[in-house]
């Protein structure tokens, strides 16, 4: 059992953990304590003041969430002092804050908004010297140091969870900033793209680079043939932005939405996540059979992509060829779909709805245009700009009747739909690649083994008496482990699957943003993925390679997976980057 | 800040072998990062991009966590120290009599900002505090020589001294 101590807070007993932060002992006693730099496990600083509280003979207020709780503590949370010290601090962060508050992107989600309003700030108590304020824009992301509070959770969740740490605090005193060095753009140093700095930012000084006007414009244009298909992940997290609890499902919902937007078809990422399966799955038999390059590397995740590209560059090889569903599903809708329906390519637009920010990126690779000259996808947009477009084109999200995707190219199978958490994609492969070698119904659909939020997960899975050992990794900072084994040798998997966020996509940068207040204390990647299982445990269709579209695209277009044709269209090539 | 115009970074056989030497002693230990860094700026006598790369890769951190703590301290320069280095005093006397006109006057003069060198790595500037001549104020020294009692209308006719001594070398 855990040591327990005694401590006081506002004149009552209470008996907590010993070794924890006063922060974490007020939270286990009820009490609240506002934060703004803390970030469990990943940004512990002392550094914003906001949690201070008072403890009986400390001289000075201390920092609840770097305090560590000692036997016969005695605290207050809400004394006059303490309650006009954040107050103060508050405003003084604000004095040199860009307070366009009222059209700024994080407007209602803004952690500083919400703390000066319920702490009654004055935003222009302190008007002093403003800083040069630096803005970086990218096709991905914003940066906009005019709204940055210096909290650094961006610098620690870059350097710590995604362990490229490309981000950090430049310069010194009042000119402190947060930048990339010798203040490049994050265009010119090796950025992943991930948008985990998005997600971590208290305020609205990381974006994501807005393409709804983009879009809406090609909606709006009657001269267009403008499709549209969400991801996996984008189901189980958009219900958030419209006041649902963490892990509703709204697939049904966000279809009706799209519809309503005024897409000319609404596709499903899922059907290309299924399509993906047929490509990968058979790629990997090939290589496993055929004295191929192994162990084979999932290729599905952009900032996966652009960090093995960067810094594992030696490891291409590895990587499956497979395009990442997002670009099958364009090259499908570009080369097949246009054609059965006669829809001339310079009025096509394609678009994708995704949980991350790297895939607007992603878009514009080399290799990605599977009809000659045309872009596989055009616009790809995240989560959050999906909900805003909601918002913006007046739709009553709550009260939407559920409705289905357009056939073909929107049935997906719920493998396809798993592909969104850490392990989705392993396990969809295992159950077609095990079912299609052994030539028989599995007894068991699902592969406990390799699910879970945990950032590396290994198993071995017999496979037609083969034991087949994989890997599932997710976050950059565990991707890196797992290719410093592959580099020291010590490593002998044949698969491994890596996803660029921790979690998998449905914690991916382009997703809802939750308050570190609810970040600290709830487990958001294990609450969205639960919905996928859910939903997949409630399904008859579980297997990609039984998708009755699938079937029919090989039959009418493809003909067989890894095909010459679904080589030319389905699969890609990757560069050798400089860090 | 000026984009840094630069001089051309180039590094000799024993530079190379003494840096290689540091690395191999502290490289292991990200908390040596500021310990490197100083010893590197004794081996180059600057800190550019190119030993910042070395730096990072030799202790196996990123470019910004280098960079980061190179712009914190004062005493790590990212520019070459120039032939002349011009520095203007900027105590509250020389201030007050003008130091600072003095100064941009340089920067103009020269292209270059507070801190960086010309790219021929010639001319430097760097201000400086109170040097405790305040009867000659404002004051400007080059390297060991002072100018004391000068406007901002003197600074091209300092600089042309110079830029005549260091073509007569």
């Amino acid at each position: 059992m855990q040591n327990k101590v005694n401590i006081k807070i506002n004149g009552k007993d209470y008996q907590v953990d010993a070794g924890i932060t006063l922060l974490e002992a007020c939270k286990q006693a009820g009490i609240k304590i506002p934060t703004l730099c803390y970030l469990k496990d990943v940004n512990e600083l002392g550094a914003c003041r906001v949690c201070v509280v008072e403890v009986k003979g400390a001289r000075n207020l201390v920092a609840s969430c770097v305090y560590p709780v000692s036997d016969n503590l005695e605290v207050w949370t809400n004394t006059e002092r303490v309650i006009k010290s954040r107050k103060t601090t508050l405003e003084l962060i604000l004095s040199n804050h860009n307070q366009e508050c009222t059209s700024c992107v994080r407007s209602g989600s803004c952690e500083l908004q919400k703390l000066a309003y319920e702490y009654g700030c004055d935003g222009h108590k302190y008007e002093g010297e403003k800083q040069q304020f630096l803005e970086d824009v990218t096709d991905y992301l914003v940066r906009d140091n005019s709204k940055c509070i210096l909290c650094r959770r961006c610098i620690s969740t870059c350097e710590k969870r995604q362990a490229v740490a490309v981000i950090g605090a430049n310069e010194r005193g009042f000119k402190t900033n947060i930048g990339c060095t010798f203040n490049k753009s994050l265009n010119d140093v090796p950025c992943v793209n991930c948008g985990q700095c998005i997600v971590s930012c208290p305020t609205g000084a990381l974006r994501e680079r807005d393409n709804i006007d983009d879009v809406l414009k090609q909606v709006f244009d009657k001269e267009k043939f403008v499709v549209v298909a969400p991801a996996p992940s984008v189901r189980v997290a958009l219900g958030e932005e419209f006041g649902m609890p963490i892990g509703t499902n709204v697939e049904g919902k966000m279809i009706a939405a799209l519809r309503k937007i005024g897409f000319d078809r609404v596709f499903d990422v899922n059907f290309a996540a299924d399509l993906t399966i047929m490509e990968e799955g058979t790629e990997f038999i090939n290589r496993l059979t055929n004295g191929g390059v192994l162990p084979m590397i999932t290729s599905c995740s952009p900032g996966w992509i652009n960090y093995i590209e960067q810094y594992y560059p030696e490891f291409l090889p590895n990587l499956s060829t497979c395009k990442s569903p997002q670009q099958m599903y364009g090259a499908t809708v570009k080369r097949y779909y246009a054609k059965k329906f006669n829809i001339p390519l310079d009025k096509l637009v394609v678009v994708s709805v995704m949980p991350c920010v790297a895939k607007k990126t992603e878009l514009k690779r080399p290799y990605q245009s599977a009809a000659d000259g045309y872009q596989d996808v055009d616009y790809s947009i995240t989560t959050r700009e999906l909900a805003r477009m909601i918002k913006r084109m007046g739709i009553d999200f709550l009260n939407l009747a559920d409705e289905k995707p357009d056939s073909i190219l929107g049935e997906g199978s719920t493998a396809g739909l798993i592909f969104g958490a850490t392990g989705g994609v392993m396990e969809a492969a295992l159950r077609t690649v095990k079912e299609v070698v052994e030539k028989k119904p599995l007894e068991k659909i699902d592969f406990e083994c390799v699910r879970g939020t945990q950032g590396i997960k290994r198993a071995v899975v017999e496979v037609n008496g083969v034991d087949v050992k994989v890997c599932v990794a997710s976050g950059i900072a565990n991707a890196k482990v797992i290719m410093e084994e592959l580099k020291s040798g010590k490593a002998d998997y044949h698969f491994i699957e890596i996803m660029c966020c921790p979690g998998g996509c449905v914690n991916g940068g382009g997703q809802p943003i939750q308050p570190a207040s609810v970040q600290n204390s709830v487990d958001i990647r294990a609450l969205r993925a639960s919905a996928m299982y859910s939903a997949d445990e409630r399904a008859v269709l579980r297997k990609s390679h039984e998708n009755p579209e699938i079937i029919q695209l090989y039959k009418e277009f493809y003909q067989e997976p890894n095909s010459h044709l679904a080589h030319e269209c389905l699969h890609t090539h990757y560069i050798a980057r400089k860090k | 800040m000026k984009e840094n115009k630069g001089v051309c970074f180039t590094e000799t056989p024993e530079q190379k072998v003494q840096m290689d030497a540091v690395l191999e002693q502290y490289g292991g230990d990200e908390s040596n990062l500021l310990v490197v860094l100083q010893e590197a700026q004794k081996i180059y006598g600057y800190l550019p991009i190119e030993v910042q790369k070395k730096v990072a890769d030799g202790m196996g951190v990123s470019m910004e966590k280098v960079y980061g703590v190179v712009t914190f301290y004062s005493f790590l320069r990212t520019d070459p120290v120039g032939k002349y280095n011009f520095s203007v005093c900027m105590g509250t006397v020389c201030y007050v009599k003008g130091a600072g006109l003095i100064n941009e006057k340089l920067k103009e003069v020269l292209g270059i900002d507070d801190g960086q060198c010309t790219p021929d790595g010639l001319f430097a500037i760097a201000p400086t505090r109170c040097i405790g001549c305040c009867g000659l104020a404002p004051v400007m020294f080059v390297n060991d020589d002072v100018y004391g009692n000068i406007t901002h209308n003197d600074v091209e006719d300092i600089v042309e001294i110079y830029r005549k001594r260091a073509k007569n070398l």
